[in-house]
């Protein structure tokens, strides 16, 4: 007990002494806490829209005018010609072309039909999806009115009618902050974790200080213990301090109960210093922990359903996400965050979180050999 | 000359002489990129929804059968009331419930008119909405069939072209910006260490006394990076077509012209990391933790810049995937020629100059 102290003593000395270190932990990921958020808003708006108009009739401008007061569309350009708009779309000008054709208005008013030709700039499949789905209902919006005019409806729907009504729980304005703060806080705690705790270690072994400990009466358990409570604490000290920006610089607070947001992460954070420790138990220098903690915490950030949905991914990526504890730390977060669920709701995963720390730190003491 | 291509020479060995190093900067971009390539879509697929039927009839039944062969969703369970939803939601499992109310059937006969309740869990608003968009169109596929006999007057027909894209594929829009953000983090990292490695070993020391011109020893670096990221270039692109299947649709070769100079800026960029830092960790941090979250997210290629505040939409402009990313959808996807990126190419160009510039001028003939 009095050797871990001592050895605690160490580090804390070691990492406070170290200016470099102490930017690394709180000013870098402050400073992404408070700027990237800003820039994860995925919400479909602002569609760019060219209007070709063939007709330049009262009929079709009003149907554009009733599109761009929707919202959701932003008029680029009015031309005469398909041309043109299309020039529009290769420069990434215009997302949307409607073409309303010559005689629209005389065609469906007097032939009860008319068409209307839409061209979607589908690269990014999604926003094409969405934005030709706006468009559409406001084009039947705007059918049933024109109906309205020219019939008198008698007293019920002569159309079949199904309404289709929807509310959005847990998150009514649909603010994409909301979402994204309490993953960021994960990785910049994992970040803090693994990459620290490897370096650490490694830089021991390449400036040969290791060699001091190893012919010291240091147990092994020791110097890893000795090794791990520090950056354990320094995860927790993270994680309050992105807490408390969430709380008042994005004024995000945890609908669930704080216990339960750091008793999870005592426990991942064991599993993330225990990947660390494997890490540095594997690599000789503090380049090759570096690219190999990058490549991890790469696929690790991307696979972990931050940006991305799990569900959309094929089976073997989904694979991945399941051996990742970064997924089950971020699902944990904005679980509890956002919905409040409690102990109950997240056993499975602090349990498969528990197993990942003593599945790791096991084989990582295993390997550690006290002599080089 | 022959004391640069000696310079040359020598970074060529120090490349080869460490295995382990060239085969980690050749196989990882090739991991990412399939690794990426497949897994990144903003696509929504697959997500679980829930039912509650309190009307259990023939046309709840219909709809049911509706939306269960769609790609986009699996129905994971169905709901026996109200209260069962938000533990559904809470468990964590559910991203949408689709409730119908009581008299379903009976509604839509009789009054022509009935109710269905989308409620989507919103703590991932981008899935929400697009949930709700998808079933919305389902169930108005459904309705417009059903009405389908009854033909009314005044009948707008919209028809609907999908450009470049028909099948609607999520790796149109993410392999160009895979290829960017590896190519930046991959090209920066090698050079970013370099330089500081010379300084940190303490060979700088017997450059510095040799009569070679600062401008030298960093173009020289540089020479032998280039020639191991024109490999990668090919690997990444031989990788998106034939495995990722994302078609090549403009002049290769300019794609490829294109890519270099991508390339070299990012290159010079970490030449300047490297020389302005003075130790191995610091450059390397700089240039993978420093620059991944900057260039995932800035670039544009996972979120859409139009929807960032100003400031970051500025900020966007210095961030050279953006423009690359630019660059390849133009010509890759689209298939068009110089003349729709030159501004970009211009840009592009500029910035190598200038920060090949600022790293030859930060580069200190003096040890410290």
């Amino acid at each position: 007990m009095r050797t871990l102290k001592f050895l605690l003593q160490k580090e804390f000395r070691q990492i406070f002494r170290d200016p470099a270190i102490i930017r690394i932990i709180f000013i870098m990921p402050m400073m992404q806490l408070i700027l990237l958020p800003w820039a994860a808003d995925y919400e479909v708006k602002n569609i760019q829209l060219s209007v070709v108009d063939h007709d330049h009739s009262d009929y079709s401008r009003r149907l554009v005018s009733k599109i761009t007061a929707s919202g959701y569309f932003r008029l680029e350009n009015y031309t005469g010609s398909f041309a043109e708009a299309m020039k529009a779309v290769e420069k990434d000008e215009a997302d949307l072309v409607l073409e309303i054709p010559a005689g629209f208005e005389k065609n469906l008013v007097k032939e009860d039909e008319a068409g209307l030709f839409i061209a979607v700039n589908a690269i990014n499949g999604v926003k094409a999806n969405l934005g030709a789905g706006y468009l559409r209902s406001i084009m039947q919006d705007y059918n049933r009115e024109v109906r309205m005019e020219w019939i008198q409806f008698p007293r019920f729907n002569p159309e079949l009618q199904i309404d289709v009504t929807s509310s959005n729980w847990f998150n009514p304005l649909l603010n994409y902050k909301y979402f994204m703060v309490p993953g960021i806080l994960v990785i910049l705690v994992t970040m803090v974790g693994a990459f620290l705790a490897s370096l650490n270690i490694v830089r021991e072994k390449e400036i040969g200080t290791i060699e001091q400990i190893n012919v010291t009466p240091v147990k092994k358990h020791h110097f890893i213990l000795g090794k791990l409570i520090p950056f354990w604490i320094l995860g927790l000290v993270v994680l309050s301090l992105g807490l408390l920006l969430a709380r008042f610089f994005y004024g995000i607070i945890p609908v669930g109960s704080l216990l339960v947001i750091f008793g999870f992460a005592a426990v991942y954070l064991l599993a993330v210093l225990g990947l660390g420790l494997l890490i540095s138990t594997y690599t000789g220098n503090q380049q090759q922990a570096m690219l190999l903690s990058f490549f991890l915490m790469m696929v690790f950030i991307l696979l972990s359903g931050l940006y991305t949905s799990i569900d959309s991914m094929p089976g073997w990526a989904q694979a991945i996400t399941k051996i990742n504890p970064v997924t089950y730390f971020i699902e944990v977060m904005r679980m509890v965050v956002l919905k409040g669920s409690g102990f109950r709701d997240i056993m499975p995963h602090l349990l498969t979180v528990l197993g990942f720390g003593v599945v790791l730190n096991t084989w990582a003491v295993l390997h550690y050999k006290k002599r080089s | 000359m022959k004391q640069f291509r000696s310079f040359v020479r020598k970074e060529f060995y120090h490349i080869l002489r460490d295995k382990r190093t060239m085969f980690i900067l050749l196989g990882m971009p090739i991991v990412q990129i399939v690794l990426f390539g497949f897994a990144l879509t903003n696509e929504v697929k697959n997500a679980k929804i829930a039912i509650l039927d309190q009307s259990n009839d023939v046309s709840t039944l219909a709809l049911r059968t509706e939306l269960a062969p769609s790609r986009y969703f699996d129905i994971e369970r169905d709901l026996h009331s109200y209260k069962n939803i938000e533990e559904a939601f809470q468990s964590g499992k559910i991203r949408l419930a689709v409730v119908f109310p009581k008299n379903f059937d009976a509604d839509l006969r009789h009054f022509n008119k009935a109710q269905v309740q989308l409620i989507a869990d919103a703590s991932d608003p981008n899935v929400a909405t697009t949930l709700v968009n998808y079933a919305t169109a389902i169930i108005m596929d459904y309705q417009d069939r059903i009405t389908h006999d009854r033909r009314l007057p005044y009948t707008i027909n919209t028809e609907l072209r999908m450009l470049y894209n028909p099948q609607m594929k999520g790796a149109y829009s993410f392999v160009p910006g895979v290829m960017a953000m590896v190519l930046m983090l991959v090209c920066t990292m090698m050079t970013a260490i370099t330089v500081v490695r010379e300084k940190e070993m303490g060979t700088m020391e017997v450059m510095l006394v040799s009569p070679v011109k600062p401008m030298k020893i960093v173009v020289a670096k540089a020479v032998p990076y280039l020639l191991l990221s024109m490999i990668n270039i090919a690997s990444i692109l031989l990788l998106s077509v034939f495995v990722l299947d994302v078609p090549i649709r403009g002049n290769l070769f300019l794609l490829i012209g294109e890519s270099v100079l991508f390339t070299l800026t990012c290159l010079a960029f970490g030449l300047l990391i490297s020389s302005s830092t003075a130790s191995q960790q610091t450059a390397m941090f700089i240039s993978l933790t420093g620059m991944f979250l900057p260039t995932v997210m800035l670039s544009g290629f996972m979120f859409p810049i139009e929807n960032m505040p100003l400031p970051l939409r500025i900020i966007s402009n210095i961030v050279p995937a953006k423009w690359f990313y630019y660059i390849v959808k133009e010509v890759m996807i689209k298939g068009l020629g110089f003349a729709a990126v030159w501004k970009e190419t211009l840009v592009l160009t500029g910035m190598m100059l200038f920060l090949l510039t600022m790293s030859v001028k930060r580069f200190k003939i003096r040890l410290a």
